[in-house]
Parts: structure tokens; sequence; C-alpha cells
């Protein structure tokens, strides 16, 4: 952490925005992440975390907005404009799945050494040395063998080395997936709910995965997550996405008592937003209820006095029909509203 | 399930009077059902009378072949099987742990028969005799090893379906036969720049096509060899059409000595060894082995380095490989060119083996057989890809030797025309036995204790 002030934040999203025709995945989100710390990405299903991480990643082209990636040498990179592959070769910056991608007919060794790719065509001579067996192949090959079994070590693999990765248990094969990222030694390492599925003993020993790299590799940290007892243990920072658009942004206790991050998980009435905050220091609150489908998505919620008119759900704007992620329907938005309407409405939760 | 186990039951206690039994059963049955089909034939004659005619001989032999059948099925195979399955477990670790010397040094032993196999050839059934054996089973089945073994790289380690292989085998052949013709330029200094050439299609075709996966693919590829055959045949003032191209040079060893009998360099004249047309082609035989056995080695050889690895990773997964910085494109492109070039050094050998070729040669039948040969193989695997070859294209070649079957069909039946039939026959019984081909599991390219093959249930075969 030390330090952190003086130094360019590792990432920085200005003015980030994702249509997918009518549709604003993503509206005019900035944050940054900052150097060596874990940043959290947390938000209801739908709220656009996994699309973020595509434009990040290069897997999607942001329809505008800036992504800037600054690494440790001081190079600056437009993520935006660069090709997915590159993202991870010249800017390192690494990525998991959702949905694990590991390369399930290849063994553990061998997934690892797949990430080494670039370095090893560069020791092969792009293959025509190593095929004639010149060059340093053979000790770069040793090399890539010797960086594999650290990141085994580390992701507690060592004996199922040999084995193929699809045989591989769900926690193991989330394990080699950050593993396997880590091995194209990248600054940046975005993982996509590391922690899904995994059962509380498993997701411990993520912690302790994701906390051995930062403290050992330095390697930043950004992180979309469910799984709130990961989240509040071991970020440093938070951001908070709701129908594409951040609605709060700061440090884990502060974001844990923002009344907008209430109102967006739990999707009460406004008038019930007092009563909760009562309720706040009880994380366990929040626990419960992630993952099911935010109710302020619910039809039922519409009914609404706050409910915008219908121009605001359909909006005619230059011949193209524009839906945005029903902002009528945002309790974020709504605890804004009424906060600016009365004064500050409920101070009396209790102190952080 | 009760049945079975009810007939191993009964087997245990005297295999033979139950295999009688069902032997007789059967006998029965195939006599009811075939006395028909096969026993009567009705057949008018010269005045337009209905005849019938029966062929009790043909009809007796089929009976006894499913008695036959029958009993051995029963009194030898079922407990064999029982037995394996019974015996499976402890059987598979003494195998790991205790590897006979054939095992350990089978390829060696398959090379060093493929060495001597003209050798033994010519000793047993002389010069003359021999050029059967090595010309249509020698030659021809290493054809289609390195043809598949080309292929192989691209469909069975990058997992491109590419149906269209037979175009770069074309523009190799059509290289060598053009630049040989016209230019007089040696073999040897063609056949590389025959493979430069069939690469380069292979990158113009890879362009495109990079785009597409799976069914799109496919397609394309079947269209690009369709368009290669189709300018073959109507660019006539370059390749004669469907003429072909004929007088084709053969090759010579590096200058040394050549196997025109006219020329002052032959063979024999060198060598003061009575004149023989069965030098060539146990010349050739040696040739295809050799530029077989580069294919395979560097087949093996690319598996270890990082971009055999990154063809493998983008079989499994491409846009994991993207995550982690690979250069999908190149890599295609790369699984292209080596595949075609493959292609191209084949195809050069075959337009100097056969001296004559035209686009009949290079029909989408021969990539269909090509892209056969694979799959059966084992996609990945280069011993079941041999293995499958050797199975498809020398049984070909067997049938024409099976004359006896027109003991059994007549006098009319031609075996050669049914080859297409036994190939679909064969190819639906492998399926059905091992759908991941002969060699299913793959070998890893990388290990820290020990290499175990990994099961074909993990390894995936590519969608792009």
């Amino acid at each position: 952490m030390a330090g952190t002030n003086l130094q360019t934040p590792i990432l920085q999203v200005d003015h980030l925005s994702m249509k997918f025709g009518g549709l604003v995945a993503i509206g005019d989100l900035s944050f940054t992440a900052p150097r060596g710390e874990i940043t959290a990405l947390i938000g209801p299903n739908g709220a656009g975390k996994t699309t973020v991480f595509n434009c990040i990643t290069g897997f999607y082209k942001p329809t505008e907005g800036m992504i800037t990636m600054t690494r440790a040498s001081g190079e600056k990179f437009l993520l935006e404009r660069m090709p997915d592959f590159q993202i991870t070769a010249k800017a390192k910056v690494a990525r998991t799945f959702q949905n694990i991608r590991l390369f399930s007919g290849m063994t553990v060794l061998e997934n690892l050494l797949v990430a080494q790719h670039n370095a090893l065509m560069r020791a092969s001579g792009f293959t025509v040395l190593g095929l004639l067996g010149l060059g340093g192949y053979k000790d770069a090959s040793r090399a890539s063998i010797e960086k594999a079994v650290y990141w085994l070590e580390k992701a507690d693999l060592m004996d199922r080395a040999d084995d193929p990765a699809g045989d591989l248990s769900y926690g193991a094969q989330r394990r080699l997936e950050i593993a396997r990222a880590m091995c194209t030694g990248p600054e940046l390492l975005c993982l996509d709910e590391p922690a899904a599925g995994l059962n509380p003993k498993e997701s411990l020993a993520l912690n302790e995965l994701l906390l051995g790299i930062r403290r050992d590799s330095g390697t930043s940290i950004l992180l979309i997550e469910h799984d709130m007892a990961v989240v509040m243990e071991i970020s440093d920072h938070v951001v908070v996405l709701e129908y594409g658009r951040k609605i709060s942004d700061g440090s884990p206790a502060s974001v844990r008592s923002d009344p907008k991050v209430i109102a967006a998980y739990l999707g009460v009435d406004d008038e019930e937003v007092g009563d909760v905050l009562v309720e706040v220091g009880d994380t366990s609150v929040i626990e419960e209820l992630d993952g099911v489908a935010p109710v302020a998505q619910g039809p039922a919620e519409t009914s609404s006095m706050f409910e915008g008119p219908i121009a605001d759900t359909v909006e005619e704007a230059g011949g193209e029909t524009i839906v945005p992620a029903s902002p009528a329907a945002s309790k974020a938005a709504q605890v804004e509203a009424e906060t600016a309407a009365k004064s500050p409405v409920e101070p009396k939760g209790p102190a952080q | 399930m009760t049945a079975i186990s009810d007939n191993t039951a009964r087997s245990t206690s005297s295999p033979y009077g139950e295999a009688i039994r069902q032997a007789l059963y059967a006998a029965l049955l195939s006599a009811g059902l075939f006395f028909f089909f096969i026993g009567l034939e009705s057949t008018q004659d010269i005045s337009n009378r209905l005849i019938l005619r029966s062929h009790w001989g043909v009809l007796a032999t089929v009976v006894a072949l499913v008695a036959i059948g029958r009993f051995l099925f029963i009194a030898f195979v079922l407990p064999a099987v029982d037995r394996r399955r019974a015996n499976r477990g402890p059987i598979a670790v003494v195998a790991e742990k205790d590897q006979s010397f054939l095992r350990r040094h089978r390829f060696k032993i398959m090379i060093a028969l493929l060495v001597l196999y003209p050798v033994i050839i010519v000793s047993t059934v002389g010069m003359q005799g021999s050029l059967k054996w090595v010309n249509n089973f020698g030659v021809q089945v290493l054809i289609y090893v390195m043809l598949a073994w080309g292929l192989n790289i691209v469909v069975g380690l990058a997992g491109l379906l590419d149906l269209g292989y037979v175009a770069f085998y074309a523009v190799g052949a059509y290289a060598y036969a053009l630049l040989g013709t016209h230019f007089g330029l040696s073999f040897w200094i063609l056949l590389p720049a025959a493979g430069i050439m069939a690469a380069f299609w292979g990158v113009l075709l890879g362009f495109p096509v990079l785009r597409l996966r799976g069914d799109y693919l496919a397609i394309v590829t079947l269209a690009f060899g369709e368009i290669i055959r189709l300018v073959l045949i109507n660019w006539r003032d370059v390749t004669k059409g469907s003429a072909g191209i004929s007088g084709i040079p053969k090759i010579t060893f590096f200058g040394w000595f050549d196997f025109n009998v006219s020329s002052p360099n032959y063979i024999g004249k060198v060598f003061d060894i009575p004149t023989s047309g069965a030098y060539y082609t146990i010349f050739l035989y040696y040739l295809i082995l050799a530029l077989a056995l580069l294919t395979a080695f560097v087949t093996i050889r690319l598996r270890r380095l990082p971009v055999g690895r990154a063809w493998e990773a983008l079989r499994e997964d491409e846009i994991a490989c993207r995550s982690l910085g690979i250069n999908t494109t190149n890599t295609k492109l790369t699984a292209f060119a080596i595949g075609a070039m493959f292609g191209g050094f084949a195809g050069a050998f075959f337009a100097a083996r056969q001296g004559f070729i035209n686009p009949e040669s290079f029909v989408f039948l021969q990539s269909a057989i090509i892209l056969a040969i694979v799959v059966l193989g084992g996609m990945g695997s280069l011993s079941g890809i041999a293995i499958a070859a050797l199975v498809m294209i020398g049984g070909m070649e067997i049938l024409r030797e099976m004359q006896f079957l027109k003991l059994v069909f007549g006098q009319n039946f031609t075996p050669e025309l049914y080859r297409m039939l036994l190939f679909g026959i064969a190819m639906v019984v492998v399926m059905v036995w091992k759908p991941r081909g002969f060699v299913g599991s793959r070998e890893p390219t990388a290990y820290l204790k020990e290499a175990r093959a990994v099961s074909s249930t993990f390894t995936k075969e590519g969608h792009g």
C-alpha cells in the first residue's frame, strides 16, 4: 500500500460506455484500480461487471471511453485500441473466466506451459531454431517448467501436475485457472468470480492464494465477486455497479454502509431504507441475499411512486430506440432522488 | 442383462455343449432366412419362361459359416471377454509396471520392419514379383500415411476441419510436374519448392477462413479444394486440362545414378547388376518412407515446441488461448501452412512416381479418404493414423487379391467394386467399437513425474 498515492493507478477507466444495439450495458463508467491493491467490482446480477472485464481485456470493443493501463515501467497502453491477445502479451493484463476455460484435454503442467507461449516462442526462435535443436530453447523450456512448478505449489496442485486439467475438481480448476493466468507474468490480474461454486474451505484457500499473489509478486488484482465474505476480507477498494453505472466507490467499510448499495442489493422500498440501515452492521443480510436476482428488477417494484414516465423507459433518440438499463427500477437512483429531495434521512445507523 | 449372465453361467459349466446347441439354432435360423434369399433364384429363359434355379452349395456355405461363427463366438470369444473383464483391474496395473521389450520398443521395431520390408519381399517373391507388393502396398500406403500425418497437424492438433486438403497435394504435384518438364529442374530442388508452394497456398486459404468455425470452415475448405481442381482442368495453356501432364522426369539419386535404362548413369550400369524395373520402385519406397518419417519427426518435435502446444490449446479452447496472449491468427496460419507443406511434398513425390498426372487424381474423394484415415486413426495420434492408413489403403489393395471370394459369390464377382461398401462397413464398425479412433488417448508433451496418456473423455475435437 505504501507509496501508492504517489504512483499512478495501474488501471484507469474513463467514461466507459458499452452499447449492444439499443441496450446500454455500461453507461459512462469511470473508476481507477490502484497499483498493488485488490480492487473488487461488485453489483447485482446483470449490472455489467463481466462486460467491464470484457472491455478491459479486449474481448469487447467499447462504444466510448478510454481504458489506460500503466505498467510498472511507466509505459502506458490504451487497452480499448489493442487486440485481445496483445493486451495480455504487451500490456500484461491477464484474466480468468466466469465459466472456467481450461484446456481440459491437456495436463495441468501443459496448461501452465501454454500460458508462457510468447516467452517460449521467442526462445525457440519462432519455432525454426527450436525445430533444429539450436539456440537456447532447452534452457527456456527448463525455466518455464520451473515457473510452472512455482505456481503449482502456490495453487496446491503439485500432485496433480500430470493429470488432465478436465479431471480436476471444480475448486482445483479455479485455482489452476488463476495459476495459468499468473504464468503469463501479468501486472494486472482480472478474476471473474473466482469464488463461485467453492465451498467455504476452498474459498478460504482462494483468499490465501490471492493475498499471496498480491504480497509476493506485486500483481494488482481486479476482482468480480458475489461472495461478500471474499470481497470484504481481501479487497482494498470496492467499486459497486448497478445497471451499468457506478453507484459507489471506496473502501469495503464505506461501501458496505452506503445506502445506495444496500438499496441496490436488497431492492427495498425507499421508506424501508432507514430500517435496513439499522441492520447494516449485520453483513449477513447482504450475504444472504447476494446471488438472488435483485427484487428491484421485478415488475412488482415498478409500481413505485418514483417510477419515471414511460418516455423514460423507451426513448426515441435520433431515430434509434435506446432502452436505458431501466433507471426507473434502480433502487440506488431512488435513494439518490430521495436524499436530494429531503435532508439526509437516517444518519442513525451504527458507527462505522 | 440377465440373459448375458445366464449365458456366461452356462458356458462355464460346459462351454462346448452350449456352443454346439447355439450353433445349431443359428444354422437353423439362417437356413430359414437365406433359403429364399440365396437358395432360390428365379430367372427368365430365352422364351420368357420363368425358371427356378437353386444354389444349394452357396446356401450350405453361408449356413455353415453362420454356424461355425456362432460356435466360435460362444465357445471362445465370450469366455475370453468375460475373463478379460474379470481381470481388467489387476492386469492394467501389471502392464504399466512391467512393460515387455516388444511394447517398449514398438516404434523402433515398426520402423525396422518398414526398412526391411522390400528386402523381405524381394527375397520371398523375387525381383519381378516384388513390384506389386512394394509399389501397391508399400508406396501406396506410405503416401497416404504421409498425407494423413500432414492433415493431422491441421485437423488432429489444431482442430481445424479441412475438407480440401487434396488441393495442396495437387499444388505440390503440379509444381513438380510443370517445373520439372519445362525447366528440367531436379526433384531434389523441386521437392522443397513444391512444399513451399503448397505452404503458400495454405496461408492463402488460411487468411479468408480464419474467422470461420466448424461447418462453415469445412464448407469453405471443401470449396477451395474444388476451385484448385477446376482451375487445373480449365487453365489448359498451363496444365493441359484433363489431358494432364505426362513425361514427368524420374527422380535420380542425387545425380549419382538414375533409373532410365537408356541413360549412361543407369543404376544397372553403375553397379553392374541386371536391368530391372524393381530398383526404381524400391528406391521410391525408401524415399517415401524417409519423407513420411520426416513428417512424423517434425510433428513430434513441433508438439513439444510452443507452437505445437498452442495448436492443441487452440483445439481445446480458442478464447482461453487469446486470453493468454497467443496470436491465434498466426497459430492457425502456421498449422495450415505446415500441414499444406507436407501435402505438397507428398504431391511432388506422387507426380514423380506416376510420371503422369491429371486433375482426376485430386478429387474430393481423396480428401475424404485422407480425413477418414485421420479420424479412424484417432485425431492427433501418429501411430493410430499409420494403422488406419494400413487398414484402409492396404485393405483396398488386399481386396484385389481376394480371388477366393469368387468361389463364394460366383465368377462375376469383382471384389474391387465393393471396396467402398466394405470400407463404409469397416468405418461404421470401428466407430461403434472405438468412437475416438484406434488411438483415442493423447500423449502429454511435458511431464513432471510420469507421462500418463490423457483419456479421450477430456480431449476435444475442436470446432473451428
